[in-house]
């Protein structure tokens, strides 16, 4: 057997190879999707401060730190059982939608629409931002510059800080929006409502307009029908950041709708020895290995996951979108991995008019964002990151000291499907032992759809560490010895 | 003639992405350095492959920005490569330089990481106990991953650094200064982090009135008042021992704490230390010993919960700690 290594896989956020193992005849017989890191967050947050957790666990992805950062202090909200103000829900939700506007910019302009843009047989030189605005011409690529920069400008109001803000505390937020900070966001906002409209017309006259993109689509290699995931409000329309988690089947019912903190009788995840991330899967289906079909408990989350697992968008323009969606691809819901890249930009859309609409909210301004909290125990948070369905699992001791975590990250949810798509992606696309680097880039677009964060997904590390300090005066004589 | 453009390589090793997003966040600034600079390697936005530097010529790469540490052996290979193919290595972002929030890892080993992620985490099931190996065959062949090592280390730790980039990640004004002085050859002194030498207090625009404190608050307990001193309101801020340059003490800005991702100040390099040194002089056990006796003391220093994640969140690695000591 001939093993064929992609290593590393590109444009995507995190570590990953691919090793495709070949017959006699030059067929594939088996592919794998490795993911060779591992950090420990699990092990090392245990004896941390609850309160830092919202800066710690960031740093499991500074591509989607806002998601952290948030499923934590919702997780902390629980734990100290405490419900933040309204006006600071509202704010927690405009920086998350904020985000949403530079996260899914950068998927589609900078990691994944390059396949579709410069093309999937365009030089590897060319297959990247800087071919995209080639492509496009430069005063469109500055476009892009601008309004990714205008998602982190708008998280930085709010947060402090784009990458790894500081902001979410358990019961609230640390600081109220000031008015110009408030209508600069306002004029940024509108200004990426158009912008996500004219993403959208770029894919319609790019992807849509140009059936071989169709075909690839539409075609088996690219396809499985698996459950999806996805949060929803109170009538079953995409929400980001709050709300119930609903499953659909196959055919597009109701499989399950349940409330973020009882994930575990819901979710559980199985571990292979060949990667470092794990496999989650649907308790109540069960593990069958890397197949698809409603035996098998693989489920997708993500973009195309939440739209598959709703009933629509709550906002209009997004919504009208989503309804060309489901009527060009066939109706609900689309198993197509490719129509990821449709799904997400349908988000995009949905980030910048929630986004808006909450600029202009009159309580957004507030300084009624904190809350009391009460006595530390345990509690569960659950947003939607980009990628797909995030779960913080936190447990406090009496000093509000982290006892035990657990993290569910959103493109872990994603990995056994992912596998399944590189495998197949790989089966269908090469033959006769004939690879090239054009081909080997197909079985990458088979991730690249998912946008995929294998640095969430190698968050899984305590213990009081022994310490001592020794406090000395001005000359340097010691006064004290501490030790724990 | 244009002058030959340079070489530029980004890569991540023990890391989050936080920097190759910091990178971007230069914006329009993106357009002049590739003119100047053709980016040679960059796993996040081109496609190169690992053969591809395997390949390069010894000192190709003129400018590598290396982030995250080194937990693994595939990341300790990267480094040694791309030391090799780089006449400048540059340790980009906490990680790289510190060890980063990741290096809270050395509280624990290998063997205590796997059997929390793949045997006692709730959502785990994994009656069989399997983890993942380095080597391993599978029905089609052999399949390897990464030797997971029990110490997360800084990437200087591993091989010879020419400059650092503080911060996690790095703001852009970090950025944009070491990309000019790259541009212009301007580079200081070789070993240098390129950052002011001033901490974030001396950044930092709230007022200090050289109060002492009693009693430490935590975060969630007190909404401080915004302009006043942080450490002044009882509340622990790493801003006195920190190094600068974040672009104006911008956690403060949104009301809250320093927690010290730049790194040590260039006089103070044990940042944990310093901090504790800081933290006693302003509880006022300094000047005032003798009014307190050894419950005071002791009282006073048990409101620092966490120790370890308050004084040492970015720089565990790279401190005289280094590691819990290792149980054989």
């Amino acid at each position: 057997m001939k093993k064929v290594m992609i290593d590393p896989i590109t444009r995507l956020e995190g570590h990953g190879k691919v090793a495709i193992f070949l017959d006699d005849a030059g067929e594939v017989a088996n592919a794998y999707l490795q993911i060779p890191e591992l950090r420990g967050f699990e092990r090392f947050c245990i004896g941390r401060k609850a309160e830092d957790m919202p800066v710690l666990t960031s740093r499991i992805c500074g591509v989607c730190p806002v998601a952290h950062h948030f499923a934590a202090a919702k997780a902390l909200d629980a734990a100290f059982n405490v419900e933040p103000p309204s006006a600071a829900k509202k704010l927690r939700e405009l920086m998350y939608a904020a985000y949403f506007i530079y996260d899914h910019t950068l998927h589609f302009y900078y990691l994944g629409g390059p396949d579709f843009v410069v093309g999937p047989d365009a030089p590897p030189e060319k297959r990247n931002i800087i071919g995209v605005i080639e492509k496009v011409g430069l005063e469109v690529g500055k476009e892009v510059i601008k309004h990714r920069a205008y998602g982190q400008r708008m998280t930085e109001i709010i947060g402090g800080k784009a990458t790894h803000p500081v902001c979410g505390l358990p019961g609230g937020m640390s600081k109220a929006l000031n008015e110009d900070g408030r209508k600069e966001i306002e004029m940024m906002a509108e200004s990426s409502v158009k912008f996500a409209q004219f993403t959208l017309k770029l894919f319609h006259d790019l992807v849509l307009g140009n059936s071989k993109y169709v075909d690839m689509i539409k075609s088996p290699s690219y396809t499985h029908k698996t459950y999806y995931m996805g949060l929803v409000d109170k009538n079953n329309k995409v929400n980001f950041y709050d709300g119930d988690v609903r499953v659909v089947d196959q055919s597009g019912n109701e499989f399950l709708k349940f409330a973020p903190k009882d994930y575990l009788n819901n979710v559980a995840e199985h571990v292979e020895e060949w990667t470092y991330t794990k496999m989650p899967y649907l308790k109540k289906v069960g593990w069958k290995g890397l197949v698809d079909g409603k035996d098998s408990g693989i489920y997708r989350v993500g973009p195309l996951g939440r739209l598959n697992a709703s009933n629509g968008m709550a906002t209009p323009l997004a919504q009208a979108e989503y309804d060309v969606m489901y009527k060009t691809l066939g109706g609900k819901p689309v198993h197509s991995t490719l129509a990821f890249h449709w799904a997400r930009l349908i988000e995009l859309l949905y980030a910048t008019e929630r986004a808006l609409e909450l600029s202009r909210d009159p309580e957004i301004t507030s300084t009624d964002i904190r809350a009391k909290p009460g006595e530390p125990g345990e509690g569960v948070g659950v947003v939607e990151a980009a990628r797909g369905t995030l779960f913080h699992h936190y447990m406090l001791d009496k000093d509000a000291l982290i006892k035990d975590v657990n993290l569910i990250v959103a493109t872990t949810n994603n990995y056994p499907a992912i596998c399944m798509s590189i495998r197949d992606a790989a089966k269908g696309l090469i033959h006769g032992g004939n690879v090239d680097q054009g081909i080997l880039n197909k079985v990458e677009m088979a991730f690249r759809a998912y946008d995929p964060c294998f640095g969430c997904a190698t968050h899984y590390a305590v213990g009081q560490m022994p310490l001592t300090v020794e406090i000395y005066n001005s000359q340097k004589k010691l006064v004290k010895t501490l030790r724990r | 003639m244009a002058k030959e453009k340079l070489k530029v390589a980004f890569y991540w090793a023990a890391s989050c992405g936080g920097c190759e997003i910091a990178v971007l966040d230069i914006n329009e600034k993106i357009l002049d350095v590739i003119q100047i600079a053709d980016i040679v390697f960059w796993p996040v936005a081109v496609d190169v492959k690992y053969k591809d530097v395997e390949n390069m010529p010894d000192k190709y790469i003129d400018v590598c920005f290396f982030n995250g540490g080194i937990r693994n052996s595939e990341q300790e290979h990267m480094a040694k490569l791309l030391r090799k193919k780089s006449k400048l290595l540059i340790a980009y972002g906490a990680c790289a330089h510190l060890g980063g929030v990741p290096g809270l890892a050395n509280v624990a080993d290998k063997k205590e990481i796997f059997e929390k992620v793949y045997k006692t985490t709730f959502s785990t099931d994994n009656p069989s106990y399997a983890t993942p190996k380095a080597s391993l065959h599978v029905k089609e062949g052999e399949v390897d991953i990464p030797e997971f090592y029990d110490t997360v280390l800084p990437l200087d730790k591993v091989v010879d650094v020419d400059y650092y980039v503080p911060g996690c990640p790095p703001a852009v004004e970090r950025t944009t200064f070491a990309l000019d002085a790259i541009a212009k050859g301007e580079l200081p002194t070789k070993g240098s982090v390129l950052a002011p030498v001033k901490s974030v207090c001396d950044e930092c625009p709230r007022k200090k009135e050289n109060k002492k404190i009693a009693k430490i608050y935590r975060t969630y307990e007190k909404a401080p008042e915004p302009e006043r001193c942080l450490l002044e309101q009882g509340i622990i801020c790493m801003g006195p021992a920190t190094r600068g340059g974040c672009g104006g003490a911008r956690c403060l800005k949104a009301d809250m704490p320093c927690t010290g991702c730049g790194g040590p100040c260039p006089n103070a390099p044990e940042q944990g230390a310093a901090m504790i040194s800081a933290l006693a002089s302003i509880l006022g056990l300094e000047e005032e010993k003798e009014k307190y006796s050894d419950e005071d003391v002791e009282k006073l220093m048990s409101q620092v919960k966490d120790p370890i994640g308050t004084f040492y969140m970015y720089a565990l690695a790279a401190s005289i700690l280094g590691r819990r000591v290792m149980k054989k």
